[in-house]
């Protein structure tokens, strides 16, 4: 097991965001974690990045606990995240932020044929390469985002809502690379509102509601579900 | 050919207020705090240069170097033990305690070194060049070339290390850099760092030029500073040396119209101005974001 949540609760003050949730990601899966606005889905991946400290609960990765480590520790572990709404740093070109990616990375030469990988699977952001990144548009922004977590080598992509806000097209070209990282080696997990999306690709899913997971399965049986239906699937 | 020569005069005391003004820019860049004891890391800077020339017999450029050092590991130190631990308190609250730490150390040097001025040590021999009817100090030449030169540097680190890209990476989205393992703490020293260590090259350069150095040097230019990159748009850093230049010739020319006693209240007038007409700044602009 690459990821392991036990019990986890997350407060914000007195707001119980996540209330005690357990959850696994197995290497090589993509994990999806379904739910509606504030159920608590980017509470959980800020706790697995270290942004917010637990109230309660542990993280395992690679069966060690991280619940309190920096998130530079956890970065360097294996673990970047590209965060709802993607935050790009504008002002930083889109190489630069690239670069940025690769903020803890000593290993060289790898780091020359990520940029490479990165530019292939995006080649608009080759061509906008030394351009201001506020300049791009959401959905190239969304592109850099990934480029950017990418660039740290992780072992587990946490995505939260990649497609928020973006046109059809771009939803399926974003779905596909989603895909296609899970081929390269790299486990995901994923944070979505579009649900029917993000069952389809998933090896495994988990419905977050009102900061307690209520239903989990395979994609393909989450989908299936009269009651995902109807909540999350409009059917 | 006398505006000529308050030009230059202007630029050199500009180019101080200038090296002054990067260091509040920055720091308020990345933690959006008016570091009100920079003009007292001057003062420190100034302090050591003196001492180092008048203990070590060291030349002017081993002072300077040194006293660039010296301020920077001080301008951790005061990160380190005055705000970091204040990182999530409200901004007022780190806003007082960094006058607190500005009174400290202005009364802890009065206290220690007494508060009346001392005689900065000529480490360089005063020169004057004559020409085209205006006069210009071999002394002024070195400020005005010195903060260029820092500036360019300052500007390289910032646009070209990894560490300067990391400083602008968490002056706009701390939290995303986090995500990617950026230590924001550490960016944070590596800014007041730099921002120190230009405060320490002005106090010794002033120290040369004005020949005397005092524990509350730091408070007026420390203020002019500010307004400095007010002037220009605070958190910006070009707009930091444009205000610091303009600050130094308003200032210089209310003091050769005869104003000499309006000179710092000019300085005050331009701060309320652009409040008024320009808050953002010369450079400064209204920021957008995409969503
Ligand atoms: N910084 C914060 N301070 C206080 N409450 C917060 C904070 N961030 C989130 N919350 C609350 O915690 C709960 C969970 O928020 P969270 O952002 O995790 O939801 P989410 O599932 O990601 O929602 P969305 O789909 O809208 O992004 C919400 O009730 C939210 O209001
Ligand atoms: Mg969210």
């Amino acid at each position: 097991m690459l990821l392991q949540v036990k019990d986890l609760s997350v407060n914000y003050g007195v707001i119980q965001a996540v209330k005690g949730i357990n959850f696994e990601v197995n290497e090589g899966e993509i994990v999806s974690l379904i739910g509606a606005n504030g159920a608590g889905k980017s509470t959980t991946l800020h706790a697995i990045s270290g942004l917010i400290r637990p109230k309660a609960g542990k993280i395992l990765y690679n069966d060690r606990e991280i619940q309190k480590e920096s998130s530079q520790k956890i970065v360097s572990g294996g673990i970047s995240q590209v965060p709802e709404g993607r935050h790009i740093f504008p002002g930083l070109s889109v190489m630069e932020n690239l670069q940025m990616g690769a903020f803890l990375r000593k290993d060289r030469d790898k780091v020359k044929k990520d940029y490479a990988n990165i530019f292939e699977r995006f080649p608009v952001l080759e061509e906008r390469k030394n351009q201001d990144a506020a300049t791009l548009s959401g959905g190239e922004q969304q592109m850099l985002a990934m480029g950017r977590a990418l660039m740290a080598a992780p072992k587990l992509l946490l995505l939260d809502e990649p497609s928020m806000g973006l046109a059809p097209i771009f939803i399926n070209e974003i779905f596909d690379i989603i895909e296609e990282i899970k081929r390269n080696g790299t486990t995901v997990l994923l944070i979505e509102q579009n649900a029917a999306k993000a069952l389809s690709i998933a090896d495994r899913g988990y419905v977050l509601s009102v900061g307690k997971i209520v239903l989990s399965g395979t994609g393909a049986e989450l989908l299936s579900n009269d009651a995902v239906q109807k909540a999350y699937l409009g059917g | 050919m006398q505006i000529l020569q308050q030009l230059i005069n202007g630029l050199s005391l500009g180019s101080i207020y200038a090296l002054l003004a990067l260091g509040y820019t920055m720091v308020y860049g990345i933690i959006k705090l008016i570091n009100f004891a920079h003009g007292d890391v001057y003062m420190l800077g100034a302090f050591w240069g003196y001492y180092m020339i008048n203990q070590f017999h060291v030349g002017f450029w081993t002072a300077l170097i040194v006293s660039m050092i010296f301020c920077a590991i001080v301008g951790v130190v005061i990160e380190f033990l005055a705000y970091r631990p204040l990182r999530n308190s409200p901004r007022i609250v780190v806003l007082i305690t960094a006058i607190g730490v500005s009174f400290l150390l202005e009364n802890g040097m009065s206290y220690l070194f007494s508060s009346s001025p001392r005689d900065f040590p000529q480490a360089m021999q005063m020169v004057r060049y004559h020409f085209w009817g205006i006069s210009i100090s071999n002394i002024q030449i070195l400020i005005l070339v010195t903060s260029i030169v820092l500036m360019i540097l300052l500007q390289l680190i910032i646009k070209r290390t990894r560490m300067g890209k990391a400083m602008r990476a968490v002056s706009v989205d701390p939290e995303a850099a986090k995500l990617i393992g950026i230590n924001v703490n550490h960016t944070i020293s590596f800014t007041f760092a730099l921002g120190s260590a230009l405060a320490g090259a002005a106090g010794v350069m002033i120290g040369l030029y004005y020949n005397s150095i005092d524990p509350l040097m730091g408070m007026t230019p420390g203020i002019k500073a500010f307004v400095a990159a007010v002037l220009g748009g605070i958190g910006l850093i070009p707009g930091a040396a444009l205000g610091g230049f303009v600050i130094g010739i308003v200032e210089t020319i209310v003091q050769a119209l005869g104003f000499s006693a309006f000179r710092d209240a000019a300085v005050y007038a331009i701060l309320i101005i652009i409040l008024i007409i320009r808050p953002a700044g010369i450079l400064g602009k209204v920021t957008r974001e995409k969503v």
